[in-house]
């Protein structure tokens, strides 16, 4: 269990290398480019060529990405051009706000979808089934941009209920959270409840749950105490995976409401090129996907005991 | 969603491609499901494809006094207004049946060509995608070795990102066009498609039919693409039909983030984003682009189920 820990950490180490190099090819490797993206396409040559000797772009690529790597090891991640301050000044704060919309999604996206799955994989084929299947197949096909357009017009417009931006200028308050929270839960559960749908209905096949049902257990303790166990594995890979999606969910929903997180920052900054803030953001978002995945892995094997011990 | 292997394709078939896809369209009737969905799509593109006689106005024509003006609109009579021909005036005839957006255009055309911008990248962008990723995949299921090793790596690379993070950080690099997006596309979803034709090649590759044309004698080039390929099109039909999907999401997305097709372009996610400010206003003029971009996706997912349910009866 240990090697397989170790070789599983390897790996995600490996892994996150190889993704900040390919990031800082494709971010820098056209100095030029870059040069002209940050001043402006009416920028003369000699600014450009000013520009990267004051920030160091004329140096071999090799050297800036390891002294960016250095750098960003000691926690120095740059400094934003947008907001004239280093980048970590900005990036923490703007990730935990991340962090607790995603919390606050997925406290309710588990739950709801994980009940939906099992009620439709207890019996395939039911009115139950297929009504939730229709449902998580219509919220699913709703991109989060439309949602968000299309419950603000209900819940903003017509109604009046809830304030149609979340930037959090009044200091916290829950009825701003309501509607990102609702949009990345509307796109995000369909999928899960799929899986879990699916996962049930197979265990519910397998012949030690028709021994369980015919040697006279209560309906009810077959699906708490037997099929339930089993039905769980396979969805809970798929749930620590939806934390990748979101990664991609919240940028859209946070310009959408103007809520302060990390996904309206790399948007902010890649539309005005700030390169280090773009760079951090990157490379977090991918740590973070790359981290849930080395979870999901060894969740899965410790879950699964014909994994742990083959 | 897409598991599903080589075994659900059935017994290996060849011959004229043609009577194949007359074959599925007349097992897509024993799909409710599929049907409506296909009725969906068919819908989209014949209002793409008539969209010059179906747009009652020009998509970019502005007319000062639709700033938002709500839906069932008339105009009002004898009001001047510019447009490629000249000035012209209104004659009080005109009905502006979905409105107009935040400059004064006419929301159902800008829809109607929308339709034709929308079916024609994310189709176009599909295509780029799987015509790398099925060569990547053929290559790396079939010749194994060093080549699936780094084929394999460069694509666990891509797939490590979170795909709207990718995006964003190569529409940076490039500049907003209908190319760099549809170059992105490329680049972010070919590794995905990599796998899953990869997947079935390693199935496909041991067959008999496999081994016989190797012994015939025949190219490599020749059993990845006339003896494999064809045999591993089921599952990539229904994969296609869900990334058509995603990919008309990823432009509406980048449309509306700002990073998509540079404006005027009447692309859905366009029309959003120019009248996001006005949103919470005069919600008619973004509402109708969701609509329309949700049931296009809704209409792609339930023909790649309803497909996904017959190739599961064969």
């Amino acid at each position: 269990m240990i090697l397989f820990l170790a070789k599983r950490l390897m790996l995600m180490l490996l892994t996150m290398l190889a993704v900040s190099v390919l990031l800082f090819l494709v971010l820098e490797i056209n100095v030029e480019n870059l040069a002209t993206r940050v001043l402006g396409q009416f920028s003369t040559p000699e600014q450009r060529q000013i520009w990267m000797e004051e920030n160091g772009y004329l140096r071999p690529l090799y050297v800036r990405y390891l002294e960016w790597v250095g750098d960003a090891l000691q926690g120095d991640l740059g400094h934003s051009t947008r907001f004239n301050v280093p980048v970590s000044d900005v990036l923490w704060d703007r990730l935990a706000n991340t962090g607790l919309l995603a919390l606050c999604v997925f406290a309710l996206m588990v739950p709801l979808s994980l009940t939906l799955g099992i009620l439709a994989g207890m019996k395939e084929g039911s009115s139950v089934d297929r009504s939730i299947t229709f449902v998580s197949v219509l919220t699913t096909s709703v991109p989060e941009f439309a949602s968000a357009v299309l419950l603000s017009a209900v819940f903003v417009f017509a109604l009046g209920w809830l304030p149609g931006t979340s930037g959090m200028t009044q200091g916290f308050r829950w009825e701003e959270m309501v509607l990102p929270v609702l949009v990345l839960v509307l796109y995000g559960f369909g999928y899960i409840a799929r899986m879990m749908r699916a996962s049930m209905a197979e265990v519910m096949q397998s012949p030690y749950i028709r021994t369980a049902v015919l040697k006279g257990l209560p309906y009810r303790r077959v699906i708490m105490r037997h099929a339930l166990r089993n039905a769980l594995i396979a969805p809970f890979t798929v749930i620590i995976l939806q934390i990748n999606w979101l990664l991609s969910g919240v940028i859209v929903v946070e310009y959408f409401f103007s809520y302060k997180g990390f996904g309206a920052l790399l948007l902010e900054a890649s539309l005005n090129t700030d390169i280090d803030v773009i760079q951090a953001c990157a490379v977090i978002a991918v740590l973070v996907a790359v981290g849930t995945q080395t979870l999901a892995d060894i969740g899965y094997t410790y879950l699964d005991p014909r994994i742990r011990f083959t | 969603m897409t598991e599903q292997t080589a075994d659900d394709v059935g017994p290996r078939r060849r011959g004229v491609p043609m009577r194949g896809a007359f074959r599925t369209i007349g097992l897509l009737r024993e799909s409710w499901v599929g049907m409506i969905g296909a009725g969906i799509i068919l819908f989209w593109v014949i209002v793409a494809i008539l969209a010059p006689v179906l747009a009652p106005y020009p998509p970019d024509q502005q007319i000062g006094p639709l700033v938002n003006a709500a839906p069932m609109t008339r105009a009002e009579p004898g009001r001047p207004y510019f447009t490629e021909e000249g000035m012209q005036t209104t004659d009080g005839t005109e009905l502006y049946l979905l409105g107009g957006d935040s400059i004064g255009r006419d929301v159902l055309s800008r829809l109607i060509w929308g339709a034709r911008s929308v079916l024609i990248y994310a189709p176009l962008a599909t295509a780029c995608a799987y015509a790398i990723g099925i060569l990547m995949g053929l290559l790396a299921g079939y010749k194994r070795g060093w080549i699936d090793d780094v084929l394999s790596r460069i694509s666990d690379m891509i797939l490590a990102f979170p795909v709207l993070v990718l995006y964003v950080v190569i529409i940076t690099v490039l500049d907003r066009s209908a190319l760099n997006i549809v170059l992105a596309v490329t680049f972010a979803s070919a590794p995905g498609i990599m796998r899953i034709v990869r997947g079935l090649v390693l199935v496909l590759r041991n067959r008999d039919y496999v081994a016989a044309a190797q012994t015939r004698g025949e190219s490599s080039w020749y059993i990845m693409f006339w003896e494999i390929l064809p045999n591993a099109r089921g599952p990539l039909i229904v994969d296609a039909c869900l990334r058509l999907g995603y990919t008309t999401i990823t432009i509406g997305v980048l449309g509306f983030l700002g990073l998509g097709l540079p404006p005027p372009d009447p692309n859905w996610g366009n029309l959003i984003a120019e009248n996001r400010n006005v949103a919470l206003t005069a919600p008619h003029s973004t509402v109708f682009p969701c609509i329309a971009i949700s049931s296009l996706v809704l209409g792609l997912n339930m023909l790649a189920d309803g497909l996904r349910e017959i190739s599961l009866k064969d």
